[in-house]
C-alpha cells in the first residue's frame, strides 16, 4: 500500500466567531488519483483546501502530504509538494512578468541560474504557455492567465496539484481549453468545484463535501448519477 | 505595448537605447537631468546643446519625433505658469510689443520653460525605450530598498485591476443616472472608493496567501544577477557625460 | 501638484532630495520594522489604490475640478510611517516610470506629499482624535478636516521651497495667494472625499483603519464633552490663522490687480535689494488682531463644515447601501 499522497483525518476547524467550518472532514488520495472535491458554496472547500498548506490550522485533525505531516517545522517542504491553485489568477500572478511569477516558487527554494530556467520553460510549455514568458501578466487574458497561474505552481515540482474553483468566470471555450491542458498534465490532482461537468471531464472519483464534512466519495459516474444526493448537497 | 491607462509610453523599437540595461538608462536619465538643471539659466548656448544631445538620443532610438510632441503636450499646465511670470513678476521691467514685462519674470519664463521641458522629454525618452518590469528591476539592480522596489512591483502590477474596477464602477454610477457637478454629490463616488480600498486590502490579504504557498517566508527570492559590461555604462553615460561638461564651462566661462 | 523640473533651483532640489532621502528612510526603518511581511502585498496594494484615487477628479466648483493627493486618506488607513512610504514610491513611480513631476523635483514632490501631506495630517488628526468621542463618526470627521488642512499645508511647502530657491521670478506673495487659494478649496474637496472614503471603510471593515485600531480596544476610555469639540475649531481656527494673515493684508497684490491695472504695476516699488529676488516683495501682515479674528471664524467654520459635509456624505452613502 503506497503512501497516499493526500491524507486528511478528522480534520476541524471554527471561524473566530464559533461558526464550524471543517467537522471531522477525512479523506485519502493516492498517488496518481484524480480526484474532485463537490460541494455549494460555503460548504466548506476552500477552508479545507487552506489548511492542505498550513495556511490554515485546524482545532483538530492532521494533514499529511506523501507521509508528511502538516507541522510548523514542515510548512516549507509542505507548500512545496502542495501545488495550490487558487481561485483568483490575479490573486497568485503577482509579479510584473509571467517569467518571474513563475520562477518566484522555485527561487523561494534556492532554485537558481540554468535549473531555474529550465523550471520555468517546462513549466510554462506543460501549460501551452511558453510564449507568454516575457510579458504583463495584466496583458493576458483570463483563460491565459489560469494557465500561467497552474504554471507557477508546476514549477516547484509538487506532490499533488490542488486546483480550487478552476473554471470559475470562463467561457464555454475557456473551459474546454483549460480542461484539455489539465488532462495532459500527469500528476495527482484534486480538483476543488461546484462545476459537475468538469468533475466528470477530468476525474474518476468525486467526493461532496456538505456542513464540512465529506458525505459521499466513489466513482464518478455513480455518484454524479445520484440525483436525490446531489439535490440534497445542493448541486 | 506597455499600455498604461492614459500615458502609453512605451514604444517597441530595435535601437541601441532600447537594448541598453535599465539600470543605465536609469542612471543616465538623472544625470542628464542634474546637468540641465545645473547650468546657469542666463546663458542659452548650453540649452542649445542640451536640446542637440536629447535629440540625437530621440533618434537613435528611432522615436518619431511626433511621438515625443504628443507625450510633451503633458507639459501643458506648467507652461501657462511659465507664460504668467513676466505678467506678475517684480523687479525692473522692460517693454516687448508695447506690453510691460519684468525681466526677472522673462528669465524665470525662460528657465521654467527649457529646463522643465527638456527634463520631460528626457524621461519621456527613458520610458518609451524601457518596459516597466524592466525599469523596475533596474532599480533592483541599483540597490534600491528591498521595501520600496518590492511595493514598487505590487503597485505597478495590481495598477491596472485597481484602475479597471474603478473605471467599472464609475461606468455603473453613471448608468444609473450619476453626474456629479459638484462636491456634494460626492457620496457615491467616495464610498465606491471605500469599498474599493476595502477590496484591495482583502485582495492584498489573498496575494500574501498566494506568496506563502510558493515558499515566500519573508524575504523576496533573488533572482538572476544581471551583469553590465562596462561598454554599456560608458554608452549610456556619453550623453549625460556631454551634458556635465557643458553645464560646468557654461559656469566657467560666464 | 507634481513639479516640473526647472521650477526650484539645483541647489534647493539637491537639499530637498537628500532630506527627502532621509525621511523616507527613516520611513523605512520604522515601517519596516513593524511591517510583518504579510503587509508588503498590502502596502502595495494601497499604493496602487492612492495612484488610482489621485486619478479621481471631483468637482470643487462650476467648471473646476481637483485631484486628490491622498495623504490624509494614507495617514490614517495606514498608519504615518507605512503612509510615508507608500506615497513616496507613488510619487517616484509616477516621475521616473511615468514622466509624471521632473526627476530633479522628485525630493522636493516627496517632501510635499509624501512626508508633508501625511505628518501633518497626522497629528491634526491625532489632536482632534483625543478631542473627539471615540466613534466611527469622529474618526471620519477627524480624518477628513485633518486631511483638508494637510493639502493646504502641502500647497504651503512648496511655496516655501519657491521662496528658497524659485526661478520664476515671481514674488512669493503672489505665489502664495495662487497656490494658497487654490488648494485651500481642493483641500475642502479632499477633506469632504477623505472623510467619506474613511467612513465607508469603517463600516465595512473597521479592522484595517490603521488610524482606528484603538477603536477595536476593548478598554475604551467614555466619551468627552462636547466644549472639547468646540476647542478643536478654536485650535484649528489658530493653525489656519497664521497661514491666512497674508491674505487678509490690506494691500495684497493678487494676479488680477497686476493684471487689469498696469498703472499699479509701474509704481511699483523698487530697489536694489528687490530686483531679481524673489522674497522681493514681500511685505508683513497687515493688521495682526483683524487677521487672526478673519482667520479665526474662517477656520471654525471651514472645520466645522468639513465636519458636517462628512457626516452628510457618509451618512447618505450608508443609506445607498
Amino acid at each position: 500500500m503506497s503512501t497516499p499522497a493526500l491524507e486528511v483525518r478528522d480534520l476541524s476547524y471554527s471561524y473566530p466567531d464559533g461558526r464550524r467550518a471543517l467537522d471531522a472532514a477525512d479523506f485519502h488520495i493516492h498517488p496518481g488519483e484524480r480526484v474532485a472535491l463537490l460541494g455549494a458554496n460555503g460548504a466548506g472547500k476552500t477552508t479545507l483546501v487552506l489548511h492542505l498548506n498550513g495556511i490554515l490550522r485546524p482545532s483538530s485533525g492532521t494533514v499529511r502530504v506523501a507521509g508528511l505531516e502538516v507541522t510548523d517545522d514542515n510548512l516549507r517542504e509542505i507548500r512545496r509538494r502542495v501545488g495550490l491553485v487558487f481561485q483568483d489568477p490575479d490573486d497568485q500572478l503577482f509579479m510584473p512578468t509571467v517569467r518571474r511569477d513563475v520562477a518566484f516558487g522555485p527561487a523561494n527554494f534556492e532554485v537558481g541560474g540554468e535549473e531555474l530556467d529550465r523550471r520555468v520553460r517546462g513549466a510554462l510549455e506543460a501549460v501551452g504557455m511558453e510564449d507568454a514568458i516575457d510579458r504583463a501578466p495584466h496583458h493576458l487574458s483570463l483563460g491565459e492567465r489560469k494557465r500561467v497561474a497552474v504554471a507557477t505552481v508546476l514549477a516547484m515540482e509538487p506532490e499533488i496539484l490542488v486546483l480550487d474553483e478552476p473554471s470559475s468566470n470562463l467561457d464555454p471555450a475557456g473551459r474546454r481549453e483549460l480542461a484539455k491542458m489539465l488532462d495532459t498534465l500527469d500528476i495527482t490532482m484534486l480538483l476543488v468545484t461546484h462545476d459537475l461537468a468538469y468533475a466528470q471531464a477530468l476525474c474518476r472519483r468525486v467526493m461532496i463535501m456538505n456542513h464540512g464534512r465529506i458525505v459521499a466519495d466513489g466513482p464518478t459516474e455513480h455518484v454524479l448519477a445520484d440525483r436525490p444526493l446531489l439535490a440534497k448537497n445542493r448541486l | 505595448m506597455s499600455g498604461f491607462h492614459t500615458h502609453a509610453l512605451y514604444r517597441h523599437e530595435h535601437s541601441a537605447l532600447h537594448g541598453l540595461p535599465s539600470q543605465v538608462k536609469i542612471v543616465s536619465l538623472v544625470l542628464f537631468v542634474g546637468a540641465v538643471v545645473a547650468t546657469p539659466r542666463d546663458v542659452l548656448w548650453p540649452f542649445a546643446i542640451h536640446a542637440a544631445l536629447l535629440i540625437v538620443a530621440v533618434s537613435i532610438a528611432r522615436i518619431p519625433f511626433s511621438f515625443m510632441a504628443k507625450r510633451l503636450v503633458i507639459e501643458l499646465p506648467f507652461v501657462l505658469f511659465a507664460v504668467l511670470m513676466p505678467f506678475i513678476g517684480t523687479g525692473e521691467r522692460t517693454t516687448v510689443l508695447g506690453v510691460s514685462l519684468s525681466i526677472a519674470g522673462l528669465w524665470g519664463a525662460w528657465t521654467i520653460l527649457v529646463k522643465g521641458t527638456l527634463g520631460l522629454g528626457a524621461s519621456v525618452l527613458m520610458a518609451a525605450t524601457t518596459e516597466i518590469p524592466d525599469i523596475l528591476e533596474g532599480f533592483e539592480r541599483l540597490r534600491f530598498p528591498k521595501l520600496v522596489t518590492a511595493i514598487a512591483g505590487f503597485m505597478v502590477r495590481y495598477l491596472d485591476v485597481i484602475i479597471g474596477e474603478l473605471r467599472r464602477m464609475r461606468v455603473a454610477m453613471t448608468a444609473r443616472g450619476y453626474d456629479p457637478s459638484w462636491i456634494g454629490q460626492a457620496g457615491p463616488i467616495a464610498s465606491s472608493a471605500g469599498s474599493l480600498f476595502v477590496r484591495s486590502y482583502e485582495r492584498g490579504e489573498r496575494v500574501h496567501r498566494a506568496m506563502l504557498a510558493r515558499g515566500y517566508t519573508g524575504a523576496m527570492p533573488v533572482f538572476e544577477r544581471v551583469t553590465v559590461s562596462a561598454r554599456d555604462w560608458l554608452t549610456g553615460m556619453a550623453i549625460p557625460g556631454l551634458a556635465w561638461v557643458v553645464a560646468i564651462v557654461s559656469w566657467v566661462v560666464r | 501638484m507634481h513639479i516640473p523640473d526647472g521650477f526650484i533651483n539645483g541647489s534647493t532640489s539637491l537639499g530637498a532630495g537628500i532630506a527627502a532621502a532621509g525621511g523616507i528612510g527613516a520611513g523605512l526603518r520604522h515601517a519596516g520594522k513593524r511591517l510583518a511581511d504579510r503587509q508588503i502585498p498590502l502596502a502595495g496594494l494601497a499604493a496602487a489604490f492612492i495612484f488610482a484615487a489621485q486619478m479621481i477628479n471631483f468637482p470643487v466648483a462650476v467648471g473646476t475640478s481637483g485631484h486628490l493627493i491622498g495623504g490624509g486618506l494614507a495617514a490614517v488607513l495606514l498608519g504615518p510611517w507605512l503612509a510615508s512610504v507608500v506615497l513616496a514610491v507613488v510619487v517616484g513611480v509616477q516621475a521616473l516610470i511615468f514622466a509624471d513631476g521632473g526627476v530633479s523635483a522628485l525630493g522636493l514632490n516627496i517632501i510635499n506629499m509624501a512626508i508633508v501631506a501625511p505628518w501633518t495630517a497626522w497629528f491634526i488628526y491625532r489632536g482632534l482624535r483625543a478631542l473627539l468621542p471615540r466613534t466611527q463618526r469622529a474618526v471620519a470627521v477627524a480624518a477628513g478636516v485633518a486631511a483638508a488642512f494637510s493639502v493646504e499645508i502641502a500647497a504651503l511647502g512648496f511655496v516655501g521651497e519657491y521662496a528658497i530657491g524659485g526661478t520664476g521670478g515671481a514674488p512669493v506673495p503672489t505665489v502664495l495667494i495662487a497656490m494658497g487659494g487654490v488648494h485651500a478649496l481642493i483641500g475642502i474637496g479632499e477633506g469632504l472625499i477623505t472623510g467619506a472614503i474613511v467612513a465607508a471603510v469603517l463600516a465595512a471593515r473597521p479592522d484595517i483603519v490603521a488610524g482606528a485600531a484603538d477603536l477595536l480596544d476593548p478598554a475604551a476610555s467614555p466619551p468627552r464633552r462636547l466644549g472639547r469639540f468646540v476647542l478643536a475649531g478654536v485650535g484649528a481656527a489658530l493653525l489656519v490663522a497664521a497661514f491666512l494673515s497674508p491674505f487678509a493684508n490690506s494691500n495684497p497684490d493678487g494676479l488680477q490687480r497686476v493684471a487689469e491695472d498696469k498703472g499699479f504695476v509701474e509704481t511699483a516699488q523698487t530697489s536694489p535689494v528687490d530686483e531679481g529676488s524673489p522674497l522681493a516683495g514681500y511685505k508683513a501682515g497687515g493688521d495682526g488682531v483683524i487677521a487672526t479674528a478673519v482667520a479665526g471664524v474662517l477656520g471654525v467654520g471651514i472645520t466645522f463644515g468639513i465636519g458636517y459635509g462628512v457626516v452628510r456624505l457618509s451618512r447618505r452613502t450608508k443609506a445607498q447601501r
